[in-house]
């Protein structure tokens, strides 16, 4: 390990060795607490009664745990539909982007056409642009594709396609494909491999790592996405966790909210956890080197 | 591929015989690879099309334009006029550059000091890390409702005033008292946010070489004048370009408010330009104008970025 600020033999002996434990221990509680503490008190907050939530001073465990809030926000927000609905636009995304960027990169990275360079900057020129600013024209072209005159209100695509045109993915999967040498193309087209099959058979196996990050954020970005879904999916059939939730947010108990809001959190985190190697790798992969 | 695309100067005339011929059909061959090129670019140039290019060009249009009754005609100026005329377009604006303000101060230093301390650190960097990352995880919406229902209960119930009772602290009203509203807004995007300014950062320190810190010390330079001298300088592009995308990105800000001040707040306090643009698009029934409050965000952050862009890179 390289040397940081502080020498490893400031910290090793002597009283800077107290001082570092004592450091490590005050940075491991108080992270906990602020990190993990909040969603603590979610998960338990939800597990209390009407009235023990609104007793003062609120109560550290609750008293009387009882799972009704969970079961009622399962029910009467029919949690099990919005989840399959998220689920759905979610796989959905993964795949679509998966295909046309990937595709994309490809041809913008191997097969180079003409003005390739253009496409690719104005691509990339949309990253500039803020997304609230987009929302009002994006959604009068979605609820009336232009020449076809078809709405894409409540219908999968609404959620799938926007997502395609991602410059950060196309980006990333560029780069990528670049530091593949030109040579091992060259081989494959030597023994008569179409594009196509080159980009399958050599391209994406070596590529899997990038693959496996732009498939988790487009999960993620999916999961939590609010005012886009919120936009186009208006009917309650089609919407998701957190547009569902949000709908049925003002006639409905805090702690049920609360309880929705933990089990809509539940898929996400578990995501994370046994992805968090891949995604914490693709966050600064795709930064720049200061 | 370059040495196949490169026609040799000499080529170019046409000539006669088998010479022509070939020349001919490397042309036709560079087209067919540029078909095949762009039968790989369609699916995603259709895509950036419809849902970016068009819809870009369409904002514009739309915020010269008024569709009465499926009629659209062009209206001047008179859209931009309405939303500037609309009284809570100052609010909006002033409550957004107050929210910026307040997230650059808290929400730009922190992380950057937080990934300080984790990169010193030489133990649980797995947890911390997850720790720190965690709730850039959660879906906005969940996290928004333990803030609105839990944390900021404006009786002694919530958890924020039984934490300010216990320290003998003044409790609060959150975001029931306007004053409080945006710090209370402030202080729950942070939390959701800072993960991925920190991890960014980590990875910039952990480019820093070692030596530097080394000679700085043989210099005599104690730990802050070894951030300062050090740290900071090497990580300066990427403190640069992070402020920016955190600026265009709090400038935006609309999911905080409409959970936890459902949209407007107590006494205007939280409405931003973001929700305003809802307001006018998706509940006035005037696309044209939040299409033109749009194009006054887009001219703002953008005469932003210019202004920020020509600071920073003036200094090298």
């Amino acid at each position: 390990m390289s040397r940081t600020l502080i020498s490893q033999a400031q910290i090793g002996r002597g009283r800077g060795r107290y001082l570092y434990w004592a450091i490590v221990v005050a940075v491991l509680l108080i992270f906990t607490l602020i990190f993990i503490g909040p969603l603590y008190w979610m998960v338990t907050g939800a597990l209390k009664s009407g009235q023990e939530i609104a007793q003062t001073p609120p109560t550290l465990f609750p008293k009387d745990p009882q799972t009704r809030n969970y079961t009622d926000a399962w029910t009467n927000l029919n949690l099990a539909k919005l989840m399959f609905n998220t689920f759905y636009y979610a796989i959905g995304a993964v795949f679509f982007q998966l295909v046309f960027d990937t595709a994309a990169a490809y041809a913008l990275s191997k097969l180079r056409p003409i003005f390739g360079n253009v496409v690719l900057g104005l691509m990339l020129a949309t990253l500039m642009i803020p997304a609230m600013v987009l929302i009002v024209p994006q959604y009068v072209t979605a609820i009336d594709l232009p020449f076809v005159h078809v709405s894409l209100l409540d219908s999968p695509f609404a959620i799938w396609l926007p997502l395609v045109a991602n410059a950060f993915n196309i980006f990333l999967l560029k780069r990528f494909f670049d530091s593949i040498p030109e040579d091992l193309i060259a081989a494959a087209m030597v023994d008569g491999a179409s594009p196509l099959r080159t980009l399958w058979s050599i391209i994406l196996p070596m590529s899997r790592p990038i693959l496996g990050v732009v498939s988790i954020f487009a999960v993620t970005y999916v999961w939590k996405d609010f005012l886009w879904p919120k936009l186009v999916m208006p009917s309650p059939e089609t919407r998701t966790l957190s547009v569902g939730i949000y709908a049925f947010s003002g006639g409905t108990p805090m702690n049920v909210v609360v309880a929705a809001s933990v089990i809509a959190a539940i898929p996400t985190v578990v995501i994370f956890l046994i992805f968090q190697r891949n995604i914490m790798a693709g966050l600064t992969s795709g930064s720049l080197k200061g | 591929m370059a040495t196949m695309t490169s026609v040799p100067e000499t080529s170019r005339k046409p000539l006669s015989g088998a010479y022509g011929k070939a020349t001919r059909t490397r042309r036709g061959r560079k087209m067919r690879d540029n078909l095949t090129g762009y039968a790989f670019l369609i699916g995603a140039i259709f895509c950036f099309a419809l849902f970016s290019w068009f819809p870009m060009i369409r904002g514009i249009v739309m915020s010269f334009q008024h569709t009465k009754r499926g009629v659209t005609s062009w209206v001047g100026f008179d859209n931009y006029v309405r939303i500037v005329q609309d009284p809570s377009f100052w609010t909006a604006w002033k409550n957004t550059a107050y929210f910026t303000v307040l997230a650059l101060v808290f929400g730009y230093v922190l992380p950057f000091v937080v990934a300080i301390l984790l990169n010193e650190l030489r133990h649980a960097k797995g947890y911390l890390r997850i720790l720190v990352y965690l709730p850039v995880i959660l879906p906005p919406a969940s996290a928004l409702f333990l803030f609105k229902y839990y944390a900021y209960d404006p009786s002694d119930a919530g958890l924020f005033n039984a934490i300010l009772k216990f320290l003998h602290l003044p409790t609060s009203e959150w975001m029931q008292s306007p004053g409080m509203t945006m710090p209370a807004m402030v202080l729950a995007s942070t939390w959701m946010n800072m993960g991925s300014a920190v991890l960014v950062y980590l990875a910039a320190l952990q480019n820093i070489p070692g030596e530097l810190y080394e000679a700085a010390e043989l210099d005599g330079a104690g730990l802050l004048r070894r951030i300062w001298n050090v740290t900071i300088p090497q990580t300066r592009l990427i403190l640069a370009l992070l402020a920016m995308l955190q600026i265009v990105a709090t400038m935006q800000v609309f999911i905080e408010p409409l959970i936890l001040a459902n949209g407007a707040g107590t006494q205007d306090s939280a409405t931003t330009v973001a929700y305003l643009i809802y307001q006018h698009g998706f509940f006035q029934n005037d696309l044209n104008g939040a299409a033109a409050l749009g194009v006054i965000m887009l001219l703002v952050l953008a005469a932003f970025s210019a202004v920020y862009v020509r600071l920073t890179t003036k200094q090298d």
